[in-house]
C-alpha cells in the first residue's frame, strides 16, 4: 500500500515537472519568435510624440491609422500589391502543377534512369542559385531559345524566366516540391492504382481521377510554400526585374531608404520613419498572416503526413 | 499480337514508360534552365566577360579571377570564411534547438495547438525583406524595447566563464554563437523542427511498448529508439539548413557575389566566388553524407 502510494506520487511529482518545464520552455520560444510582432503591432499605431517619448515602450497613449495611410501612398499599395500578387499565384500556381506532374512521374513509374533523375532534382536544390544566375540572367536578357531565334530577345524586367523556370520545375527551392509530391505518390497503395487499371483506365485517367484526388495536403503545402517563398523573395526578383519599385518588396525596402537618409521631400525624425517603416511592414506581410490564419491547422496536420521525414 | 510480344515487355512495364511523360517538363528544364547554365558558370569563372547591346563576349583568362577573388579583393576572403564559419556554427545550432523543440510540441499537453501555431509562425515569416529591414529599424533598438541586441554582451561575459572551465573551444565557439543569436536560430528553425516532429510521429508505438516492458528507462528509450530512427531527418535538416543560407537575407558572402557582379568587379570574378562557395558546399555536403550513410537508420 505503502509502496503503490510513493509510486504513484513520484509519478506525479515528474509529469508536474515535465509539464512546467515544458510550458516554461515554449512560453520562452513563443516569446522570442513573436518578438518581432509585438514591436511592430504597437509601433504601427503610434503617433511620433509617443515614439519619441521614452515612457511609453509598448502600449501607444494614443492609437492612429495615419502611419498606414502614409505608408500605404509611399509605397503605391494598391499597384505594387496587385503587381506581386498576380506574380507570386502565377509562380505558385505553375509550380504546384509542375512539380504535382514530375512527382507523379518519379513516384509511380519505374522507368529506366528514374533514380537517376530523381537525384538530379535533389542536385538541382543543393546547387547555390548565385552560381547560376550570372548565366541565367544573360540567357534571359539575350533570349533566342537556345538558338532557335534570328534576334535575340530581353525577357528581363517580365514574368517570364520566372514563368519558363516555374513550368519545368527549375524554379527557387522546386526540387523540395518534387520531393514532397513524389513521397505523397509513393506512399499511394498499389491496390488503387491496379484497380484503376483493371477497369480500364489509361495511366492519364489514373492520375486524374484515382490518384489526384487523394494528394490534396501535400497539393496544399507545396502551394504554400510556393506562395510564401515567392511574396518573400528578393534574391530572383532582383535579378529578372532588377529590383523594379512596381513590386511590394522594394517598395518597402525603398521607403524605408527614403526615410531614413532623409531624401526627396522627406526629411523625417528617425522615429517617426520608423513608424511608417512597420507599418510598411506589417501591410507587407499582411497577406501571409492571413493566409496562415485561415489555412494553420490544414498546413501543420497535413505537413507531419507528408513523408518528409529524410531523403 | 506478335508484334507485341517482340517488345518483350510485360503490361506493366510497358505502361512504365508513360513517366517519361511526366517527368519530360523537368528534362527539358533542367538541360535548358539548370545544365546548360551550370557548364556556361564554369565557363565564365575562366573568362572576362564583356555586355554588348546583342549579346556578350568571352575572352579566355585562366585562373585570374580565381586569383583577383582570392587575392586581389580586399574583403572577400574575410567575408567568406566568415559565412563558412557562420554556416558551421549555425547549422549545429538549428540541428540541435529544432530537434529539442520538436520533443517539446510531440506528445499530448494543454495549449499544443497554439505552441505549434506560432513555432511555425517563421516558416511564413522570417524571410526575406522584413528581416533584413527590422535590423536597422529604431524600434527594435536596445533603449527602446530591450531587444536581443543585449545580447552581444551575454555572449562576452558567458565566453569568458566558459574559458575560465577550460572547455574545448569548438564547444565554447558553438554554445557563445547559439547564445548570440538566439532569436536568429529560432526563427531558422521552423522547417526543421517540422521535419522532426513528421519523424517523432512516424515512430510507430509498438517499439515505445516493447521498451517499456523491457524495463527501459526514458533516458535509455531516447537513446535506442528516438534517436536512431531520427537520424534521417537529421540528414534532411542539416541539408535543408544549408540550402536555406542559401537565399537568407542575412547571408553576407551572397550580397557580396550580387556586388560584385553588378558593382564594378565583374561577373567573371563574381562566377569565381560562386564556385568557390560551392565547393566548400559540396565539400560539406559530402562529408555529412558521408559520416552519416552508414549510421542512419531506416525502419524497414
Amino acid at each position: 500500500m505503502r509502496l503503490t502510494y510513493t509510486l504513484a506520487t513520484k509519478h506525479k511529482v515528474k509529469t508536474v515537472t515535465v509539464s512546467v518545464f515544458r510550458h516554461a520552455m515554449i512560453i520562452a520560444i513563443s516569446f522570442v519568435i513573436l518578438y518581432p510582432l509585438m514591436v511592430k503591432i504597437p509601433s504601427a499605431f503610434m503617433t511620433e510624440a509617443d515614439a519619441i517619448d521614452r515612457l511609453v515602450r509598448w502600449i501607444p497613449t494614443k492609437l492612429t491609422l495615419d502611419n498606414f495611410k502614409v505608408a500605404f501612398q509611399l509605397m503605391n499599395y494598391p499597384k505594387t500589391f496587385t503587381n506581386s500578387l498576380v506574380l507570386a499565384l502565377t509562380v505558385s500556381i505553375l509550380q504546384t502543377i509542375s512539380c504535382m506532374l514530375i512527382g507523379y512521374g518519379l513516384g509511380r513509374f519505374e522507368f529506366p534512369g528514374g533514380n537517376l533523375i530523381m537525384g538530379l532534382v535533389l542536385f538541382t536544390l543543393v546547387v547555390p542559385p548565385q552560381l547560376i544566375n550570372i548565366p541565367m540572367y544573360l540567357n534571359f536578357r539575350f533570349f533566342d531559345i537556345f538558338g532557335l531565334l534570328p534576334k535575340t530577345i530581353n525577357l528581363l524586367g517580365t514574368h517570364w524566366p520566372f514563368i519558363l523556370t516555374a513550368i519545368t520545375g527549375t524554379g527557387l527551392r522546386n526540387g523540395f516540391f518534387i520531393y514532397i509530391m513524389r513521397q505523397c505518390f509513393k506512399g499511394m497503395p498499389q491496390e488503387l492504382e491496379d484497380a484503376a487499371y483493371v477497369d480500364g483506365a489509361g495511366p492519364f485517367t489514373t492520375f486524374w481521377r484515382v490518384m489526384l484526388p487523394g494528394a490534396g495536403n501535400s497539393l496544399l503545402i507545396v502551394f504554400l510554400f510556393s506562395f510564401v517563398w515567392q511574396w518573400n523573395d528578393i534574391f530572383l526578383s532582383t535579378l529578372y526585374l532588377g529590383g523594379s519599385l512596381e513590386y511590394l518588396p522594394f517598395a518597402l525596402q525603398d521607403i524605408s531608404q527614403i526615410l531614413y537618409e532623409g531624401r526627396r521631400e522627406f526629411l523625417v525624425t528617425f522615429q517617426y520613419a520608423s513608424l511608417l517603416n512597420n507599418a510598411g511592414m506589417l501591410m507587407f506581410i499582411a497577406p501571409l498572416l492571413i493566409i496562415y490564419a485561415v489555412l494553420q491547422r490544414y498546413f501543420i496536420e497535413s505537413i507531419e503526413r507528408t513523408g518528409i521525414t529524410g531523403f | 499480337m506478335s508484334k507485341r510480344r517482340s517488345f518483350g515487355m510485360t503490361l506493366r512495364q510497358k505502361r512504365n514508360y508513360v513517366g517519361y511523360v511526366f517527368v519530360l517538363p523537368f528534362i527539358v528544364g533542367f538541360l535548358l534552365f539548370f545544365l546548360l547554365p551550370f557548364i556556361q558558370s564554369i565557363v565564365f569563372s575562366i573568362s572576362e566577360l564583356v555586355i554588348g547591346r546583342d549579346g556578350y563576349e568571352l575572352n579566355y583568362v585562366g585562373l585570374r579571377n580565381y586569383y583577383q577573388a582570392l587575392f586581389v579583393s580586399p574583403q572577400f576572403r574575410e567575408v567568406f570564411f566568415g559565412q563558412v564559419r557562420q554556416m558551421m556554427l549555425n547549422v549545429p545550432a538549428i540541428l540541435m534547438f529544432s530537434f529539442f523543440a520538436a520533443i517539446l510540441l510531440n506528445g499530448e499537453f494543454k495549449g499544443r495547438w497554439l505552441a505549434r501555431v506560432i513555432f511555425f509562425l517563421p516558416v511564413i515569416m522570417s524571410a526575406g525583406i522584413v528581416l533584413q529591414l527590422e535590423k536597422y529599424d529604431f524600434m527594435y533598438d536596445v533603449g527602446r524595447a530591450g531587444g536581443f541586441s543585449g545580447t552581444g554582451i551575454a555572449g562576452t561575459n558567458l565566453k569568458l566563464f566558459l574559458n575560465e572551465l577550460k572547455l574545448p573551444v569548438v564547444f565554447i565557439e558553438l554554445l557563445v554563437t547559439a547564445v548570440e543569436n538566439v532569436s536568429d536560430i529560432i526563427r531558422k528553425s521552423g522547417m526543421p523542427i517540422l521535419v522532426f516532429l513528421a519523424g517523432l510521429q512516424s515512430i510507430p508505438s509498438y517499439l515505445y511498448e516493447a521498451c517499456d516492458i523491457e524495463g527501459a528507462t526514458a533516458w535509455e528509450r531516447f537513446w535506442i529508439i528516438t534517436f536512431p530512427l531520427m537520424t534521417p531527418s537529421m540528414v534532411a535538416n542539416i541539408i535543408y539548413s544549408i540550402v536555406d543560407s542559401f537565399t537568407a537575407g542575412d547571408n553576407e558572402l551572397v550580397r557580396f557575389i550580387h556586388t560584385t557582379a553588378f558593382g564594378g568587379m565583374g561577373y567573371g570574378v563574381s562566377v569565381a566566388m560562386s564556385w568557390l562557395y560551392f565547393m566548400v558546399i559540396a565539400v560539406i555536403l559530402a562529408l555529412v553524407v558521408a559520416v552519416t550513410s552508414k549510421r542512419t537508420y531506416y525502419l524497414s
